[in-house]
């Protein structure tokens, strides 16, 4: 069996990054295994704008950023391996792949990060009833159809949750000619950044129903129509308020789960808030040497900050492998009042640098305040005039903050 | 002439057609959906039942307890999946303790294995019995099928042995002649007439429709009665090891957790008589009394690794019992009707019955010389590396994942596609090599599906149908694509 310093699971933007934060600190056996047939995972299909923002001040679409990075993967020849599945992990870091070249292949990683990026909730995870036709896809599945094959997978669409894939397939479909008849959103607010409820809904004057989902399917063959109805807080089916929408096409953009299955695999513990693994402040699993980054650690909604989680990882999996990481007890970060989660869930003590939270808030939040705690004492409040849970929010600390940290740092929101 | 013709490709249909096809005769199956086992046996249970539940001196009683003897031999012969998982009914009161008694007398009559125990030795075999059970019935020769793979299995042994199976052919006229029957279908718009000497119908829940085409006075009709499921996601440690009965109603067996053969527990069937004998649709009602009655006999279910629900109808007939007879009035056709619950476990004992005991003894086909077995399908899961590097060395598309969630390679889908009765649609690659069957449901490689079948059958996507010849996955290509 072969043995690899750095294997990389998923070629996507959280594993490039991985892969380049790694040989930028000096790491050279790195292998990353990808199942699609080129480097760049989703964003291949996201042929709209707005990536970039952040990173490289300037607006790319998908494919444009994930070439960027491909550039990186082969000006510094970093391996990697296409069309390639992995079956298996086991938590002393072997791993089991299979492509057409190699057939079924064991090797032996000193260090895994798990990129896996995440996939998406389907109908029969959230129980829509109804029939069973053709014409139900997830947005993603839709999305791949009509931008990597060049198919178009109906004509009169409705689309479930308002969730940012869900957003960009309506006004892509929209400019395909197809008719987007509306969108359901069971919570009371959009899921979606707002620049895309904007640019993708109202801009073409497509109705948004809030607090409503879908509560029927109809057609026995091919989606005939579909009924939704509004809901009460506790997100039942008000009777009678039926709606009927003659449609041939029902998308679902009702949420995305880190996939973690070869996580687990490897025993790798996960948080039940996030769906992701459970880490400390760099990205590591609670197996040793395992790391986990992107879509697969947690949801992000920007793929900027899943490349500097890749970078930060992949940096940080090159100092374990070099023997040059500080290791320290660790001390628990939690979620307080109207935080939904906070990443990472632990972080080292005494730690000589700063560390960066990403976290979501419960429900929209306005004009609150964010609280850091460190045993107990705030030790920092930042106002914020909007806060929603659409949108991760980051925060850092710095060195200093952090240093009289001993058993807990809460993050909290204080509204008035 | 044809000799035989069967109408319906489902379990029962398919078991009548195996069980002929050893003869020397001409047997033509005609099915109106766009694959085989679309009917009731798309949607059902899968379990082979022991035989202990149905009323003695019925033909269910008969049949159950012969097929469930036939099953381990003859999914070993066909290359199907069949696992023996035993089953308990369980008690919750004194009450139902009693009818336990009942079911346990009848099994014994039956000389059907079985063993009682108490709920705390039923929980140390099944930890997640409901703590309420006072009482088990074990049922060791019960066991567990894919109602898909026992259907494809005997219809594709079938058409290797000279069984015509005509698919999308919806029979829509039946007229009585001297010698033999005439049968007019349609398929699409076109109209074909084949004659016949035999006439079988195995139509499930159009059983009585499907007669009335010959015969305007009925002796019984056919309810379709609705039962829901919910499937758990395979990726998590089973909840039961064997099927959890509780103690049967009027209505059935009642609400059941069936470890299915592919590590899927399915949760269900409700049952609710209905009229529309296309209306498989699930509603939110039926599904959350699900949940409720479980909790009666079953704890700890994870209810958040729901994959999928459906529904599935049985065909049930105002007899309350099984209908296989030759008809008096109609000699030489063979009424194969009602075959609900438990029909799965029966249709083998059924198929054998008709080819053996009505059809040949009548008119003393001989049994084939040059008979085909099937077969294996290529199913790479579960073999070691070396062995799974074999198939990879012949054909590098079996290195190819293309279901991750059910790891199913490119060559187990291109080997489903080329079989006999080879799959055309996406929802027939879903029933033979399982891509789409987990928790992604076909997120993930759906798109790859479709590029396949396309390129397998040399035909274009567009053209790539779910399931039924109507139900197309693409209306059109996009702008970029044509070119615009």
């Amino acid at each position: 069996m072969n043995t690899v310093e750095l294997v990389i699971i998923g070629g996507g933007s959280a594993g490039m990054a991985a892969a380049c934060g790694a040989y930028e600190a000096g790491v050279r056996d790195i292998l990353i295994l990808e199942r699609d047939k080129e480097l760049g995972g989703i964003l291949l299909q996201c042929i709209h704008n707005g990536f970039g923002l952040h990173y490289y001040k300037e607006e790319l679409s998908g494919p444009e950023y994930a070439e960027r990075w491909e550039k990186k993967i082969e000006e510094y020849g970093i391996a990697y391996r296409l069309d390639t599945m992995v079956l298996d992990i086991t938590a002393d870091k072997v791993i089991t792949y299979t492509n057409t070249v190699e057939g079924y292949t064991k090797v032996r990683a000193k260090a895994i990060v798990l990129a896996m990026g995440c996939r998406e909730r389907t109908r029969g995870a959230i129980h829509i009833p109804g029939f069973r036709p053709a014409g139900v896809w997830t947005a993603g599945t839709a999305q791949r159809y009509l931008n990597m094959e060049g198919y178009l997978v109906g004509r009169r669409i409705f689309i479930l949750g308002s969730g940012d894939i869900g957003l960009i397939m309506a006004r892509r479909m929209t400019l395909e000619g197809a008719e987007v008849l509306g969108v359901a959103e069971i919570m009371p607010y959009s899921n979606g950044l707002p620049r895309n409820i904007q640019q993708c809904l109202r801009d073409f004057e497509i109705p948004l129903y809030l607090s409503h989902t879908v509560t029927n399917v109809f057609g026995k063959d091919r989606v005939s129509g579909i009924e939704i109805s509004q809901v009460n807080q506790k997100f039942e089916p008000i009777a009678g308020t039926e709606k009927r929408f003659d449609c041939d096409t029902l998308l679902l953009s009702v949420g995305l789960i880190p996939e973690t299955q070869l996580g687990q695999n490897a025993g790798v513990l996960l948080s039940p808030k996030t769906k992701g693994a459970l880490v400390n402040d760099i990205n590591e699993t609670e197996t040793e040497g395992i790391f986990s980054c992107g879509n697969v650690l947690h949801v992000h909604d920007v793929v900027d900050f899943v490349s500097e989680e890749g970078l930060h990882t992949g940096k940080n999996a090159a100092a374990y492998l070099q023997n040059k990481l500080m290791r320290a007890e660790e001390a628990n970060v939690s979620a307080g009042a109207g935080i939904g989660y906070v990443l990472p869930q632990r972080v080292r003590k005494t730690l000589a640098e700063a560390v960066t939270f990403s976290f979501r808030v419960t429900d929209v939040k306005k004009n609150a305040e964010l609280l850091v705690k460190v045993d107990g004492k705030v030790v920092k409040s930042v106002k914020k005039r909007q806060m929603i849970p659409a949108e991760m929010e980051r925060i850092t600390l710095k060195a200093e903050e952090l240093n009289d940290l001993q058993s807990e740092l809460v993050l909290e929101i204080r509204e008035d | 002439m044809i000799d035989i013709t069967i109408i319906g490709a489902g379990v029962m249909g398919a078991a009548v057609a195996y069980y002929l096809s050893r003869y020397n005769c001409q047997v033509v199956v005609l099915e109106k959906e766009n694959d085989v086992a679309e009917g009731t046996s798309i949607a059902n249970s899968g379990i082979v039942h022991s035989g202990h539940d149905p009323k003695p001196g019925t033909l269910k009683a008969k049949f159950n307890v012969e097929g469930n003897r036939m099953y381990p031999d003859l999914c070993a012969h066909l290359h199907v999946l069949f696992k023996q998982t035993g089953a308990f009914v369980v008690a919750v009161n004194e009450e139902e303790k009693q009818i336990l008694q009942v079911l346990k007398e009848q099994a014994l009559d039956r000389q059907i294995p079985c063993q009682e125990m108490d709920g705390e030795a039923a929980r140390q075999i099944e930890p997640n019995l409901s703590d309420d059970v006072i009482w088990a019935l074990s049922l060791p020769t019960t066991g567990v099928v894919d109602p898909w793979e026992i259907t494809l299995g005997m219809m594709e042994e079938a058409v290797l042995n000279g069984c015509e199976l005509r698919l999308n052919e919806k029979v829509v006229a039946i007229t009585e002649r001297p010698d033999f029957y005439e049968v007019t279908s349609e398929n699409n718009g076109q109209i074909s007439k084949l004659q016949t000497r035999y006439l079988i119908n195995c139509t499930g829940v159009y059983g009585d429709d499907v007669y009335r085409l010959l015969e305007p006075e009925l002796d019984f009709f056919i309810t379709p009665r609705k039962g829901q499921y919910f499937v758990l996601d395979n990726t998590i440690a089973p909840l039961v090891g064997r099927p959890i009965y509780p103690v049967p109603s009027t209505v059935g067996k009642g609400i059941l957790a069936i470890p299915s053969i592919h590590e899927n527990v399915l949760l269900g069937p409700d049952s609710e008589e209905i009229k529309d004998k296309e209306n498989v649709d699930t509603d939110r009602a039926r599904l959350a009394f699900i949940r409720q009655a479980l909790t009666k006999t079953v704890k700890n279910i994870p209810f958040d690794k729901i994959i999928r629900s459906f529904a599935g109808l049985r065909p049930t007939p105002s007899t309350g019992d099984f209908i296989i007879r030759e008809e008096e009035k109609h000699p030489r056709f063979i009424q194969v009707s009602g075959i609900e619950s438990p029909g799965l476990t029966a249709a083998p004992a059924i198929g054998k019955y008709i080819a053996d005991e009505i059809i040949a003894a009548a008119t003393k086909y001989g049994l084939k010389t040059n008979y085909q077995n099937r077969r294996k399908p290529l199913r790479l899961a579960g073999l070691s590396i070396d062995e799974k590097n074999k198939y990879v060395q012949a054909d590098a598309r079996f290195g190819r994942i293309i279901c991750r969630c059910e790891s199913v390679s490119e060559g187990e889908i291109i080997d489903c596609i080329h079989r006999p009765v080879g799959a055309r649609t996406v929802k027939a690659v879903k029933k033979r090599a399982r891509p789409g069957a987990g928790r992604c449901q076909g997120g993930f490689c759906e798109p790859r599906v479709v590029e396949i079948l396309a390129r397998e059958l040399g035909i274009s996507p567009m053209e790539v149908m779910f399931d039924s010849q109507r139900s197309p996955i693409f209306v059109g290509e996009t702008k970029q694509a044509k070119g615009e």
